[in-house]
């Protein structure tokens, strides 16, 4: 599903040139649980960064669901967001004065989804995270799990084939983590989305399948783990 | 998606009253002067036309003096009209229909314990039809008088109040400087003039009774005189310069010693004041638009920046680079086009105002109002563009940590 191949990422002039990835060759199979883990400056932000459309490497391949992406435009990068990822963010990244609902509907009206569509498609998601009777709350209204679960529902209400999450849980205590974990964990078993998350915390890397460790821009370690957590 | 766009930005604009009011305050401010200026223009434009009309459709007035483009033109040094050219005018061209001789003078009249100073004028009946006054009371100068030079006279209703109240005038004598005189007939009134005098104060007496009695000189100082129907101001005042020249004797290379004056001209230069003044007013009121339109510039680029990280979030779900430009166009849109529906109520409030102040017609012009419409449309695209297109060029990474 998703393949990259030597895939570097340079910042700087050539005189001060900081590699952050040195060709990372990695594949993403279809309804995987990743968690992605290293220390900072290690290249997991940046690696998710290209994988997720919004960054470009410097060089190397990456395909995904078929599309070769690097070449492609800013525009080109942004439809791909649109149809097939969602993205969920340490400091959730919810549009401010703005209802739950709303907030998830987001991406459907950059879908061009009709209204009616729209709002059951959302509510529907805001109820899979458990929050249909918040669904006209802002989120100055919502505690921190809260705004978390709208931003894993504004995520998948596409549908999209995966989810690119950096530090879902870096802002809230241990019991809101686990709940969001729980959802995600949820969210991969029962719709097939493939999730790729950023984590610092090795608890939370236990809801993943498989742990893909970098340091200093290169795959360290990649390990699947067994049938454990099944269930 | 572009009523996506105006859904958005419209809640956008609402959920900031305070800002998004002071943000259009300039483009307010702008479209209601103009608005107001035009408004204001146009009505006493209208109101010099129709002043002009009410002189007497078709009317020319001759009077002594050198032309305007010479020197000296003192009027007192050409040779007065005479009676025998108020005849021959309409005898010997044809574009002329009629002619009245007509010489005027300030005099004091007295009624009882009341007294006015007004223009009398000495004049024939055919005057009245030329200048466009109809009797509202009495009569006409009947033959004995105009040939006589019996002091009857007709007057306004300015002066009739003036000495009689609201008694009727028709049948009193009054006096008018040395001389008692009968009043025959009564004006009816006419519309107030802006030229800033009320021509409803007039009195107006045969022209052999005024010259013997009032002015004691046989001068007429003025020929009104009609032009048919059809029949071109210019050609008729070509016509009437060859034949005064002939009857004052001028050679073929001596200056006129006469002016015709053309109705129409005088409304037309009027006229061209008039608009001249608005479009002045108008440009410092379109200064005034340009500053509205960096005010929407300025509060869009600080909006941009504040709401940096939803631009990010929006580019992040899959908005286009065009897309978030739109966003903040429509917005910039919305707002100047909010700013020029309250201007355009708010200049046509002003208008209405000024007009009723200057006493003159309303006429709002729909075309000015769609252009202002419009302009502030453009004022928004012009000055929401700079903005949107720096929003729409952010970096997603870069937005989305912005804090």
């Amino acid at each position: 599903m998703i393949e990259v191949r030597g895939l570097t990422k340079r910042y700087g002039t050539e005189q001060s040139e900081v590699f952050a990835l040195r060709g990372v060759d990695m594949v993403v199979n279809s309804g995987e649980f990743i968690a992605v883990m290293g220390p900072s400056g290690s290249g997991k932000s940046t690696i998710m960064n290209i994988l997720g459309c919004l960054d470009t490497a410097t060089s190397g391949e990456y395909r995904l669901f078929g599309t070769e992406v690097s070449g492609l435009d800013r525009d080109q990068r942004a439809l791909l967001r649109r149809h097939f990822l969602g993205f969920i963010f340490q400091g959730f990244n919810l549009l401010p004065r703005t209802t739950a609902l709303e907030n998830v509907e987001l991406p459907l009206i950059y879908q061009g989804i009709p209204v009616d569509e729209r709002h059951e498609r959302a509510i529907a998601a805001l109820d899979k995270v458990g929050l249909a009777d918040r669904a006209n709350h802002t989120p100055s209204e919502l505690s921190g799990g809260q705004q978390q679960r709208v931003a894993i529902a504004r995520a998948m209400v596409t549908k999209p084939g995966l989810i690119l999450a950096d530090e879902p849980t870096g802002n809230l205590d241990s019991a809101r983590s686990r709940e969001i974990m729980e959802v995600m964990r949820d969210l991969n078993r029962s719709e097939g989305i493939s999730i790729l998350m950023v984590t610092h915390e090795p608890g939370m890397a236990e809801y993943a399948d498989r742990i893909v460790t970098f340091v200093d821009g290169h795959i360290q370690s990649d390990r699947v783990k067994g049938l454990a957590h099944a269930v | 998606m572009l009523f996506e766009a105006f859904r958005l930005a419209w809640l956008t604009v609402f959920r900031n009253k305070l800002r998004s009011f002071l943000t259009v305050l300039g483009i307010v401010i702008g479209v209601a002067s103009v608005i107001a200026m035009v408004t204001v223009g146009q009505g006493s434009t209208a109101q010099v036309q129709s002043d002009v009309a009410s002189l007497g459709s078709n009317l020319l007035m001759i009077r002594p003096g050198a032309g305007q483009r010479g020197p000296g033109g003192a009027a007192n040094d050409a040779p007065p009209l005479t009676l025998q050219d108020a005849a021959a005018l309409p005898e010997q061209v044809t574009s002329v229909v009629a002619a009245a001789p007509a010489s005027a003078k300030s005099q004091t009249i007295v009624f009882g314990e009341m007294n006015h100073i007004v223009q009398v004028t000495g004049s024939d009946n055919t005057y009245f039809d030329i200048r466009g006054w109809t009797l509202a009371e009495g009569r006409l100068f009947n033959d004995s008088e105009l040939r006589g030079g019996a002091t009857a006279c007709i007057i306004g209703t300015t002066t009739g109040k003036a000495l009689f109240g609201d008694g009727d005038p028709v049948g009193s004598n009054i006096r008018i400087g040395k001389i008692s005189c009968q009043i025959v007939g009564l004006l009816a009134e006419r519309a107030a003039s802006s030229f800033g005098q009320d021509e409803n104060d007039t009195v107006v007496m045969p022209l052999r009774a005024f010259q013997r009695r009032i002015s004691g000189k046989p001068d007429v100082q003025t020929i009104y005189l009609t032009v048919g129907d059809g029949v071109s101001t210019d050609t008729a005042t070509a016509d009437i310069t060859t034949l005064m020249r002939e009857r004052r004797k001028l050679a073929g290379d001596d200056a006129d010693n006469f002016n015709i004056f053309d109705m129409k001209q005088i409304s037309s230069m009027l006229t061209g004041i008039t608009g001249v003044l608005t479009g002045l007013l108008s440009a410092v009121a379109a200064i005034s638009l340009l500053v509205g339109g960096i005010g929407i510039m300025n509060i869009m680029l600080v909006s941009v920046t504040e709401r940096t990280r939803e631009i990010g979030i929006r580019m992040a779900v899959g908005a286009t680079e065009r897309q978030v430009l739109l966003q903040f166009l429509v917005e910039a849109v919305v707002l100047s086009l909010i700013g020029g529906v309250l201007g355009i109520a708010f200049g046509l409030l002003l208008g209405l105002g000024g007009s009723y102040a200057l006493n003159i017609g309303f006429s709002p012009d729909w075309r000015i109002i769609v252009a202002s419409f419009i302009f502030s449309a453009f004022v928004g695209v012009v000055f929401g563009f700079f903005p949107a297109r720096r929003a729409a060029r952010l970096d997603p990474i870069e937005a989305l940590r912005h804090q």
